[in-house]
């Protein structure tokens, strides 16, 4: 099924992007960008506490406002229900779901209450200001793992609890000689794109078309949740996707702001627009990864894993939304990652709800986190039975032989197969590439001179692809121009080139003659979106598709006009030529498009058009793999780390554009960088919330980010799709975090001292302070 | 506090008359008097150098001023950067070291990365990794913008390597 051996024009190849002149320019377009004749401007109040029963609101005086057209509250949009599930009702959790404006309670600080339409986003923000509210304030609940309490009438905070396994667990853990055990978490932080949100919902009466423009990510499956939402038929709404700031998983889902524009541009008849400002970004945006693990493994004497078991409280945060259980249900079939695990195993999830903002998918969801605590376990297992971590991993990661490996676990609703790969020859290829006894005894050496450097090394499997089913339409326009019509959509990874790259090659055309169309919901009825780092494998693939059919129709047009043979002819730079008459006639393409125009007199029994439509299935997913290795030195007296070297061996399957693949993972990896060290959502005991400038959250500025080292191997091409993809978005975060809570570990001589991400300098310093107390007392 | 005034903004050499609220910012000014919407809005609060632009020669976050202490100064924003058609070092570099993704931190980058060189042309590569600190991306873990910018840096003290002279 595969056809990565034949040579290539454009696939593998460093091109520039096609994105890049608007970008570079100042003439992107993103949501804040994005103005319409008459517009409104929303401004949303938010709960300032945590939780409580809402007594009264007063709108009175924001209504008075000059410039204020209306200020609504949850009364005044009774016919709207909670913002709803992507994947469609889930009756167990319905009761979980967000209101779109609070309606007798609050559950965080941030949750909508009111909202504020005016002429002008100034005076919308002054008004905002004077809408009050009387609150009975309630003890708020901010640890998942402390006893739930109730969330409404009759529901607990704990909204469901998850289950994966296989094996008789009891009997293995019984019969084992080692048992190692951990209590682990995941801290609290999210994706925090450099653009904030933005929605602007416009209704015209004349087309009875709603339409959401500031759409990302999802726009197909928005366009559904929409019409679901506010009762319309799908074709009556669209989703428009400009240029997007960044998705990461949190950015394009929709939120109560979504769902608020469109029924306001319904109901006030004007076009609605609402960007959000930071502190809002940092409160009222989908947070994700707060997780608390307690686990154990039971292990022979040389260090092979016979079962895990793995008790997990996952702080959901307030609400529901719209991924549902996804983050924790990944969390519990990912686990094992790329080790065998034969006996048993078994993880259960505590969904738990809490005052805090609400918690979804942030790239690498359940990975990285879950590397965190199963390559922590590793590095225990070879601390308590004196082996070797790296013996250790190599004894229970998959071999070659064992592929495709199937496990009894899922991910996506999909049971985990291992498609192909060599996880032995990539980490030796790492190994090797650091020099990883030399590495060792440098380090040692310069830790003798008192110096606290070290080094950590874990293995992981990514996850990519997620089908079943993407479509494209392919269509030449008569100057030659090919337009590339996808569902998918664009976050800022290069979706254009990609998809430019791969049908070029496949056409025989120049890439930059592309026009790559994603997420127009008026454009293609079908469409999944960027998620899942799907967006390559399977939107490409689909370009792929389409392509060959293009070009089977381009072949057999040129045929007929050069009267010759269609197996005589090829595509070059857009014309089809005589392969067996170099120099001879030749026709280009937009002269073949308009030789098929509806009026043209050689179109004969043929649909009119050079244009067809391809499909892509798949029944599975993919998975990449790869190793991170970092080097870190921590500073005795601030317990800061510094990270000093970062190598990040991947293998790909295939990549289409290497420069892209490598930006991805060098961006992955600052972000990784950011959740294992820096960035962090903290709460008072009341629920307050800390973290609400980039002067409390902390980003990674250069200052902090080293160079990553990449070795980006190509050995094992998917044999799930032609072309062997199989995708980047989230290997460059997925290890950050457990990679460097070993070298940190390594660096300061106190195996398993790491316990809980992000290693803050206060924590950092508060172990190294214990010890000092230990040594002191001891 | 809602009385307007009448100023006038020179943006990339041109005059902008707008009537502004006092407490209307620079970058709100930029994009919604002038209709420049290059120049981007990231936290409000002088964090992340989205909204860099170059006033009277010196970088300053858009959001931290108001408009109307930019009167009679000459600012200097991503539009203005190219030469007409033919693009700026910097954002030739930029486009061929794969320097942005999403793209939204990128005018931030440029204008200060153009106004660093502009001053310090023999910039060295510590003093640049400081300069460039100072502003934020979320998508490039920054290895890349630091290569475009220094190979913009070498291209401007070398113009004879100019593909496009």
């Amino acid at each position: 099924m595969n056809d990565t051996t034949r040579a290539t024009q454009w696939i593998g190849q460093s091109v520039e992007r096609l994105e890049d002149p608007p970008l570079v320019t100042g003439r992107g377009r993103f949501a804040g960008d994005i103005n319409f004749s008459r517009q409104l401007h929303m401004r949303i109040v938010r709960s300032n506490h945590a939780h409580g029963k809402i007594l009264s609101i007063d709108t009175s005086a924001a209504k008075a406002v000059l410039g204020v057209v209306a200020v609504w509250t949850a009364a005044d949009i009774t016919d709207i229900g909670p913002i709803d599930f992507r994947e469609g009702p889930i009756e167990k959790l319905a009761p979980y779901r967000q209101p779109v404006l609070a309606t007798d309670k609050v559950r965080y600080v941030g949750d909508p209450v009111a909202a504020v339409f005016a002429e002008d986003p100034y005076v919308a923000e002054d008004a905002a200001d004077l809408v009050t509210m009387e609150i009975e304030e309630l003890p708020p609940l901010l640890d998942a793992r402390d006893a739930p309490g109730e969330f409404s009438p009759g529901k607990d905070t704990e909204a469901t609890v998850l289950y994966q396994g296989y094996g008789d667990v009891e009997a293995v853990f019984r019969d084992a000689p080692h048992i190692v055990e951990l209590k682990l978490t995941s801290g609290r932080h999210s994706g925090v794109p450099l653009e904030c949100r933005g929605a602007l919902g416009r209704y015209d009466a004349s087309r009875d078309q709603l339409e959401l423009h500031g759409a990302a990510k999802v726009p197909h499956r928005n366009k559904e949740l929409i019409a679901r939402m506010l009762n319309r038929p799908p074709s009556s709404v669209n989703c428009f996707e400009s240029h997007v700031g960044g998705g990461f998983g949190i950015r394009g889902e929709i939120y109560p702001e979504d769902i608020l524009v469109c029924a306001a541009a319904l109901k006030l008849e004007r076009p609605v627009k609402w960007i959000e400002d930071r502190r809002e970004h940092l409160i009222a945006a989908n947070h994700s990864r707060n997780q608390h693990h307690h686990i154990r493994a039971a292990c022979n004497d040389d260090g092979e894993i016979l079962a895990i078991d793995d008790v997990i409280h996952h702080d959901n945060g307030a609400y529901v939304r719209t991924h549902a259980t996804r983050v924790a249900m990944m969390t519990c079939g990912v686990l094992p990652g790329p080790y065998r695990v034969p006996g048993a195993y078994r993880a259960v999830c505590h969904f738990r709800l809490t005052n805090k903002t609400p918690a979804a998918t942030y790239r690498a969801p359940g990975r990285f986190e879950t590397t965190f605590v199963r390559e922590r376990l590793v590095d225990a297992i070879a601390h308590q039975l004196n082996l070797d971590p790296i013996a250790v991993r190599k004894r229970n990661a998959v071999t070659v032989d064992e592929m495709p490996f199937k496990r009894p676990l899922e991910a996506l609703g999909e049971e985990i197969h291992f498609d192909s790969g060599d996880y032995h020859k990539l980490l030796d290829q790492v190994l090797e590439y650091v020099e990883w006894d030399k590495l060792n005894a440098d380090l040692a050496a310069r830790r003798a001179n008192g110096e606290m450097v070290g080094v950590g090394l874990v293995m992981f499997v990514e996850k990519a692809g997620l089908g079943p089913v993407d479509g494209v339409r392919i269509q030449v326009d008569t100057s030659g121009i090919v337009e590339v019509i996808t569902g998918g959509a664009s976050i800022g990874q290069g979706f254009e080139t990609v998809m430019a790259q791969v049908a070029a090659e496949t056409l025989g055309t120049d890439y930059k003659k592309m026009r790559v169309i994603h997420g127009q919901t008026d454009r293609i009825e079908h469409g999944i979106g960027a998620h899942a780092s799907r967006a390559t494998v399977m939107t490409a693939s689909a370009t792929r598709e389409a392509a060959l059919l293009v070009r089977a129709k381009a072949l057999d047009v040129a045929a007929e006009l050069l009267q010759a043979p269609v197996d005589t002819l090829d595509i070059v730079d857009g014309e089809v030529v005589r392969r067996d008459r170099p120099g001879g006639p030749s026709i280009s393409l937009g002269k073949i498009a308009a030789a098929l125009s509806n009026t043209s007199k050689t179109l004969g029994g043929r649909d009119p058009g050079l244009s067809a439509d391809g499909y892509f299935h798949v029944e599975h997913q993919v998975y990449p793999y790869g190793n991170h290795l970092a080097v870190v030195k921590v500073d005795p007296d601030t317990g800061g780390v510094q990270v000093l070297r970062y190598v990040i061996g991947y293998d790909i399957g295939r990549a289409i554009n290497p420069m892209l693949v490598k930006g991805q993972i060098s961006g992955g990896f600052a972000q990784g960088l950011g959740g294992a060290l820096l960035e962090e959502f903290t709460y008072n005991e009341r629920g307050d919330p800390l973290a609400v400038t980039f002067a409390d959250y902390l980003l990674p500025s250069l200052r902090e980010t080293p160079d990553v080292e990449i070795i980006l191997t190509q050995d094992y091409p998917s044999p799930l799709n032609p072309l062997g993809i199989k995708g980047a978005g989230e290997s460059g975060i997925n290890g950050v975090g457990g990679a460097i809570a070993s070298a940190i570990d390594n660096a300061i001589g106190i195996p398993g001292a790491v316990t809980e991400l992000p290693v803050t300098p206060q924590r950092l310093k508060a172990i190294l302070d214990a010890r000092l107390k230990g040594r002191i007392h001891g | 506090m809602t009385d307007k005034l009448d100023i006038i903004l020179n943006l990339n050499g041109r005059d902008h008359s707008i009537r502004v609220e006092p407490r209307k910012t620079l970058v709100d000014a930029i994009r919604e008097d002038c209709g420049l919407t290059g120049t981007h809005i990231g936290c409000e609060h002088g964090v992340c150098g989205a909204c860099t632009v170059i006033l009277d020669g010196e970088t300053v976050r858009s959001c931290l001023m108001f408009a109307v202490q930019a009167q009679g100064k000459t600012i200097r924003t991503v539009e203005g950067l190219a030469d007409g058609k033919t693009l700026h070092p910097l954002q030739r570099a930029f486009m061929a070291h794969h320097g942005l993704q999403c793209g939204f931190c990128t005018p931030g980058f440029l204008m200060l990365a153009a106004n660093t060189l502009e001053q310090h042309p023999d910039i060295d590569d510590e003093e640049l990794r400081e300069v460039l600190s100072s502003n934020l991306c979320r998508c490039t873990g920054y290895q890349n913008v630091v290569k475009a910018v220094r190979a913009a840096a070498d291209e401007m003290r070398n113009p004879a390597k100019n593909p496009a002279n």
